[in-house]
């Protein structure tokens, strides 16, 4: 069962689920008929895994917060602009911003499937893709994010967006009070990818360390 | 098709319980890495569009789906795509082993750096068309009802409903047709609900944005008040 956690460590040897067999498999029969080539499915996993992940979106996020320019054209086409950062390719190629304001904060979601800005967040995370989130995230989003520890003023308005066509949507946090002088890698470190999807806000000054 | 992965505003599914964002892997187990792999390698055949790819996941009983992990979904959408595409027998899945011809002479199989060309191109899925969109930014619209089996991006829970029309973003491969291998464009809109439009009462001071297709969409009756 893939939910078949254990909290002892994995030091004796287990043999293989029937899934870990199927997929194997899988792989076995695609490789021999000349289908699928290893280095480039080694490359694709190397490329989700280590080098394209939120860190991006955080450099997106830093620069727009000090950058009034960058942010006008994130606004207005965040697709060419995070490509000027080199951030294109895969599930980014129609990127929307959406920005937070003391009125309104925004969060994403994928009701019907897990579209997710690849090109500035990675891979999603599991909760992303579960359906407790799939199926709340629209319709009680206060009581969601306050899972993640988020309480909203009841007045500031959520507003949700269901990624259901190919445009993705990245959220860009409000930067937080006290950090007008902060350079672009300190603010950086302040924009969690939680707070790129809404569940969360940027992290505050002292709790950056 | 309002299939087990539809699942805007349904009840029952629990709590989310996330990890830990700094604690979390991208790959919770090795078969997930090769799961995801595969997925996005044999895609680069060009045998299947998204939606496509998408449309073989939900095809299955909807307990399945959501018993499934994600990537278990995805191994069972790849399996499917495979067959249904002519590029592995059924009996070789089940047997496990090969027993019909190798890939096709005129198949290009992406190499290490072929696929990483195409992981940093993309696919943009907007399309040239010269109709004219129907709908103004600031129309109220209703979402269509739909009872279709087929593949369609009309969450179930905002059919019926009324918004408003806050975006245009021109023309897109529309899903519907794109799921059956047709290429066919369809203006794209955003659309804004509020939350007692899509629910009546709930949570208050909430609204949902979705980007819908042209043909999900209607005239919306004048307001009675």
């Amino acid at each position: 069962m893939p939910y078949d956690h254990h909290d002892h460590d994995h030091n004796h040897t287990e043999p293989p689920s029937d899934l870990e067999l199927r997929v194997k498999a899988l792989e076995s029969l695609l490789l021999e008929k000349g289908l699928v080539n290893a280095d480039a499915l080694n490359t694709i996993i190397d490329t989700y895994e280590t080098k394209v992940g939120p860190r991006n979106g955080a450099h997106v996020v830093a620069k727009a917060w000090i950058d009034g320019d960058f942010k006008k054209a994130l606004i207005e086409d965040a697709g060419a602009a995070v490509a000027a950062l080199g951030y294109a390719g895969r599930q980014g190629e129609q990127l929307q911003a959406v920005e937070n304001t003391p009125e309104t904060h925004n969060l994403v979601v994928c009701t019907l499937c897990s579209c997710y800005p690849w090109t500035v967040l990675g891979l999603p995370p599991a909760w992303y893709k579960s359906a407790p989130y799939r199926s709340r995230a629209v319709s009680e989003p206060r009581s969601v994010i306050k899972e993640f520890g988020t309480e909203l003023d009841p007045n500031i308005k959520i507003r949700v967006w269901d990624s259901t066509s190919e445009l993705r949507y990245l959220v860009l946090p409000m930067q937080p009070v006290g950090t007008e002088n902060w350079s672009e890698d300190q603010l950086s470190a302040l924009v969690s990818r939680n707070s790129m999807i809404g569940v969360e806000l940027a992290k505050n000054p002292e709790g950056a360390n | 098709m309002n299939g087990g992965h539809d699942l805007g505003g349904r009840h029952g599914l629990g709590t989310i319980a996330p990890e830990a964002e700094d604690r979390e892997p991208v790959f919770h187990a090795e078969w997930e890495r090769r799961v995801f792999a595969l997925t996005l390698a044999t895609g680069m055949l060009g045998k299947w569009n998204i939606d496509e790819s998408r449309f073989a996941r939900e095809r299955q009983h909807p307990a399945t789906y959501l018993q499934n992990s994600y990537y278990e979904n995805w191994l069972e959408g790849l399996e499917k795509l495979l067959v249904e595409k002519d590029l592995l027998a059924a009996d070789e899945l089940l047997s496990q082993k090969v027993s019909g011809a190798g890939a096709a002479p005129e198949l290009r199989i992406p190499d290490a750096e072929a696929a990483l060309k195409i992981l940093r191109s993309g696919g943009p899925s907007a399309i040239e068309s010269e109709a004219s969109p129907l709908f103004n930014i600031g129309d109220r619209v209703t979402a269509r009802k739909q009872y279709s089996s087929g593949h369609s991006r009309a969450p179930s829970y905002v059919q019926g409903s009324i918004g408003t029309v806050i975006r245009h973003h021109g023309c897109h491969f529309y899903p519907d047709e794109a799921s059956q291998g047709r290429t066919v464009g369809e203006h794209l809109y955003t659309v804004l609900f509020t939350n007692q439009s899509l629910w009546g009462k709930t949570e208050e001071n909430a609204e949902v944005c979705i980007d819908l297709w042209q043909p999900y969409l209607s005239t919306a009756p004048e307001e009675s008040c």
